[in-house]
């Protein structure tokens, strides 16, 4: 059962890969901003609005939280163009994805809205503040600050969830993998080195994204310490 | 071309069984290897916290898809032919242990530290100490958190497919490829995933108003 591994075959398709890594990061970012764009007016619509608005907002968010991205990329890609709406893959994902995260963000971003002090919004509104004005500067700022460690989670699982895109054919990161083991005959060393471009790319928008929300909030977002339990409980 | 009928339907069905198999399966075997990487990261000997960290944090780092595909092609490689169904819990029992050992490091960590400083007054041994002190409380705090990664997990099973195996999500694409009504059929999966799903996610934030440990962020 010998065998070697052999990536020159599959670094020859070195364009193959950096397309794959653009198309990811493009699909990714696109779907961080306009996810997060649209969860902050579903938290705005969800708390400014009435009881219906309101509850169309949670059945929105747990419809999907509660199926798979699969499912959810599917019914965008073949359902949609038999209503008329027809989209490449990229479009599908994009959709599919900002869709999805969008319904986290909220749930995540709601956490944190939740969390202001009610008699800080009375304030606010004692200053003369309009509604919006209140939910912009006292209750979303805040809010943002209190779950960027949670909403960059979630960022990372977004990025990694974008390598599902590659079941509608879209050639991103784990999609130009397929071509590239189709054309080598390489499976294990292609997806070595894809897997490996994931992990630096999922490690640098962590880092990106801490750096982003000390920038924005001014303080260090969850410095995660080697913690132990051993200086003051060892010994025994 | 067929129509999706109630034959379809049942096949959907039995599908949705071989989800729930998986997700037993993968969350049995990842439960136990998360529980030993879980107190490896919070040992006294730093090269097994370094290397318990290290695997958290790149598993946690790369998708599940790709931990499939390696797992899959890597011991196809070294000449094992493994049937699909333990290819797929394999990988997915390597993605539940990274989380459920960041999830449940929280949990241990959340005990008071007076509860290791006490206990090891009382002479108790560190196994001692976990087993009788430690545990039983981080496991009041784990069970929420826990509970709604399953729910995480049963949608993560829809990706097996591509090392062969049928469970709802491939039956969903199979029975789409014979009927070609999208609409119906992916509807009907998501309404069965649904089904399974959103009774976890109810119960996660039932027992966090239980155990009162819900996270104030």
């Amino acid at each position: 059962m010998g065998f070697s591994l052999q990536f020159a075959s599959v670094f020859a398709q070195g364009d193959l890969i950096l397309q794959g890594i653009l198309l990811t990061i493009g699909l990714s970012a696109g779907a961080i901003t306009l996810g997060t764009i649209l969860a902050i007016g579903l938290v705005a619509a969800h708390n400014l609005g009435n009881r219906a608005v309101a509850f169309a907002v949670d059945a929105y968010v747990e419809l999907l939280r509660n199926t798979p991205f699969l499912i959810q990329l599917f019914m965008i890609f073949f359902g949609l163009p038999l209503l008329g709406f027809r989209m490449s893959g990229f479009e599908a994902g994009l959709l599919a994805m900002t869709l999805n995260l969008s319904a986290y963000a909220t749930e995540i971003i709601r956490a944190g809205v939740d969390a202001t002090h009610r008699s800080q919004v009375e304030a606010g509104l004692s200053l003369a503040l309009s509604r919006l004005q209140v939910f912009r500067y006292v209750v979303l700022q805040p809010a943002f600050a209190k779950v960027w460690p949670a909403l960059s989670s979630q960022f990372v699982l977004m990025l990694l969830a974008s390598s599902i895109c590659s079941f509608i054919s879209v050639s991103e990161l784990s999609g130009s993998a397929a071509l590239i083991e189709q054309r080598t005959f390489r499976s294990f060393e292609t997806y070595i080195v894809v897997t490996i471009a994931y992990l630096c790319l999922a490690l640098l928008l962590k880092l990106g994204l801490a750096v982003l929300g000390q920038r924005l909030f001014g303080r260090r977002v969850r410095p995660e310490p080697i913690t132990t339990i051993t200086n003051s409980a060892g010994g025994a | 071309m067929t129509t999706f009928g109630w034959p379809e339907f049942m096949f959907l069905l039995r599908s949705a069984g071989w989800t729930l198999v998986l997700t037993a399966i993968a969350f049995g075997i990842g439960a136990v290897a998360g529980g030993a990487i879980a107190i490896l990261r919070l040992a006294q000997n730093s090269v097994l916290r370094i290397i318990a960290s290290t695997y958290i944090l790149v598993i946690q780092s790369i998708p599940v898809l790709m931990i499939l595909l390696l797992s899959y092609y890597g011991l196809t490689l070294v000449g094992i032919k493994v049937p699909p169904l333990v290819a797929a819990s394999a990988s997915l029992a390597i993605y539940v242990s990274a989380y459920l050992a960041e999830i449940w490091r929280g949990a241990i960590q959340a005990v008071p530290m007076q509860q290791w400083e006490a206990s090891a007054s009382l002479a108790l041994s560190r196994p001692q100490q976990y087993r009788y002190i430690i545990l039983p409380q981080a496991l009041s705090i784990s069970l929420p958190p826990t509970v709604g990664f399953l729910v995480q997990l049963v949608k993560n099973t829809s990706i097996v497919s591509v090392v062969g195996f049928i469970e709802l999500s491939r039956a969903g694409q199979l029975i789409n490829n014979a009927t070609f009504q999208p609409f119906h059929v992916f509807l009907v999966v998501a309404v069965l995933y649904f089904a399974i799903c959103f009774p976890l996610s109810r119960l996660s934030r039932h027992l966090e108003g239980v155990l009162n440990v819900g996270r104030s962020n």
